[in-house]
């Protein structure tokens, strides 16, 4: 009090006199730490971006959960968003259907003549089949059953291939299940949220399929490169692999079941490099079949196949 | 005081018009749009987004706020985490440094701008996924992506113009 009286002249202007020492101190040691971190303001947030590149890669358990519940929330909107794309395809897509009716029927019909051929066929191999069965004792698989689901995302870009779908958890959607549209497989479950979940296309980077050839029987690893066709890796170099052959799953490493129809054999080039067109046009799915075949599946395969994403 | 409330909850909503535009047009980026091959080189519109805005209101589209949309993009598009808000954060950097060259008066000079960013940050990705791959990846698709979206850029340019001139000036 003393010195306070002492030094200060009057009470007002020391309070104010000291306020502004303080201000002034404040200034002082604060306004270099806010420079610094105004300078390196965009250096620091690049260092976040790499941190969060490598907690991924430490901990993708984490980075999946926060992905489905991301995928989750976004989902209801995605689905909104996608009802006008999916009216506009549909409009696009009568106008030329109508413009090839003619064309489309008389393919039909031929088609139908000779599926009425294989129809015979089928039912006279069921049949046999069944009475040899009956004599081996054979236990068949256990019956599939389906999830159909809408897609709803489709993220694009340069270097992922996957989908997002309507169906989850509560639908009985799990990780490592076979997703196939029409006739073909298109990918696997690689993710699942509450309502929605998201499918590695066979084409994506990350992707690798065992599969066989129909004919030959040669066993290879379907893997993709981002591009529309997917290669066949480890295929010996004096494997006969015929154009147009058909390429199934193999079931081995127990990530799907065996005999899904994958694709067919597109080109084999003079390196020996086979690629394979897909069954289903992945860019042209509106509705996804998550398939359950109650067999060692899911978690199991995913023991085989760690952390497919990153 | 009502009055007041409610100017506020304006002013608010006006601000939050650059990010709320960013986000949506990411979501409109992600819609299945059922083209053959369009997936894969579809025009990042987030990208277009951030653009404009970054150059004509920085103050309204913060850094951090662009650090999170890339986030929210990696997490719902399956990306690896951290590489698009890598590749947003340093578009970002790129465009203030050189922020008023853009503002120039002329469209072109805009649209040359625009080329730039997304070239940078097509190979900033390419980069990025080409050392997580631990492979030299096709960087055919990502340039085919960045000449897309510097040709249709003038679409959005106009939309978030009319964003612009309605709502924040």
């Amino acid at each position: 009090m003393i010195r306070s009286g002492g030094i200060v002249v009057g009470p007002v202007t020391g309070k104010r006199h000291v306020k502004m020492r303080n201000g002034g101190t404040v200034v002082r040691v604060a306004a270099p730490v806010w420079a610094l971190v105004q300078r390196f303001y965009f250096l620091l947030l690049i260092l976040a971006a790499v941190a969060l590149m490598l907690v991924a890669r430490m901990d993708p358990v984490l980075v999946d959960q926060a992905r489905a519940r991301a995928t989750d929330a976004f989902a209801p909107l995605l689905s909104v968003l996608a009802r006008p794309a999916a009216a506009v395809a549909n409009v696009i897509e009568t106008g030329r259907e109508i413009l090839d009716l003619y064309d489309e029927n008389a393919r039909l019909r031929e088609e139908n003549a000779r599926l009425q051929q294989w129809q015979q066929a089928a039912l006279r191999l069921e049949a046999e089949n069944k009475s040899l069965r009956s004599l081996l004792a054979y236990r068949p698989d256990p019956a599939a059953s389906f999830v159909t689901a809408r897609v709803v995302g489709d993220p694009g870009g340069a270097f992922v291939r996957t989908v997002v779908l309507t169906a989850g958890r509560r639908d009985g959607v799990q990780r490592g299940q076979a997703a196939m549209a029409g006739q073909g497989l298109i990918g696997r479950v690689v993710q699942v949220g509450e309502w929605s979940s998201r499918v590695l296309l066979i084409t994506d980077i990350n992707a690798r399929i065992p599969v066989v050839l129909e004919q030959s029987r040669q066993r290879a690893m379907l893997s993709g490169d981002n591009s529309d066709r997917p290669k066949l890796m480890y295929v010996p170099r004096d494997a006969q692999v015929a154009v147009g052959e058909r390429v199934f799953t193999s079931g081995h490493g127990g990530l799907f079941p065996p005999g899904l129809p994958v694709g067919t054999v597109e080109a084999v080039t003079a390196e020996g490099e086979v690629r394979v067109s897909p069954l289903v046009d992945l860019s042209r799915i509106e509705h996804v079949q998550i398939v359950d075949f109650g067999g060692a599946g899911g978690l199991a395969a995913e023991a085989v196949q760690p952390g497919a994403m990153q | 005081m009502a009055v007041g409330v409610w100017h506020r909850l304006d002013q608010t909503a006006r601000h939050l018009l650059p990010s709320a535009s960013t986000v949506l047009l990411m979501l409109v980026g992600m819609v299945p749009m059922q083209l053959p091959g369009w997936s894969s080189v579809a025009p990042p519109l987030a990208l277009m987004s951030i653009f404009y805005w970054a150059v004509h209101r920085p103050d309204l589209l913060r850094p951090s706020v662009v650090f999170l949309i890339g986030v929210l993009q990696d997490l719902l598009s399956g990306t690896p985490l951290g590489l698009t808000p890598l590749a947003f954060v340093l578009s970002y950097w790129l465009l203030l440094t050189q922020r008023r060259f853009f503002l120039g008066t002329s469209f072109l000079v805009l649209w040359y701008g625009f080329a730039l960013v997304a070239f940078g940050a097509g190979a900033v990705q390419w980069a990025v996924f080409s050392l997580i791959a631990v492979d030299l990846l096709d960087a055919r698709p990502v340039a085919m992506q960045a000449l897309l979206a510097t040709v249709l850029f003038p679409i959005p340019a106009a939309l978030f113009q009319r964003l612009h001139r309605a709502y924040l000036s």
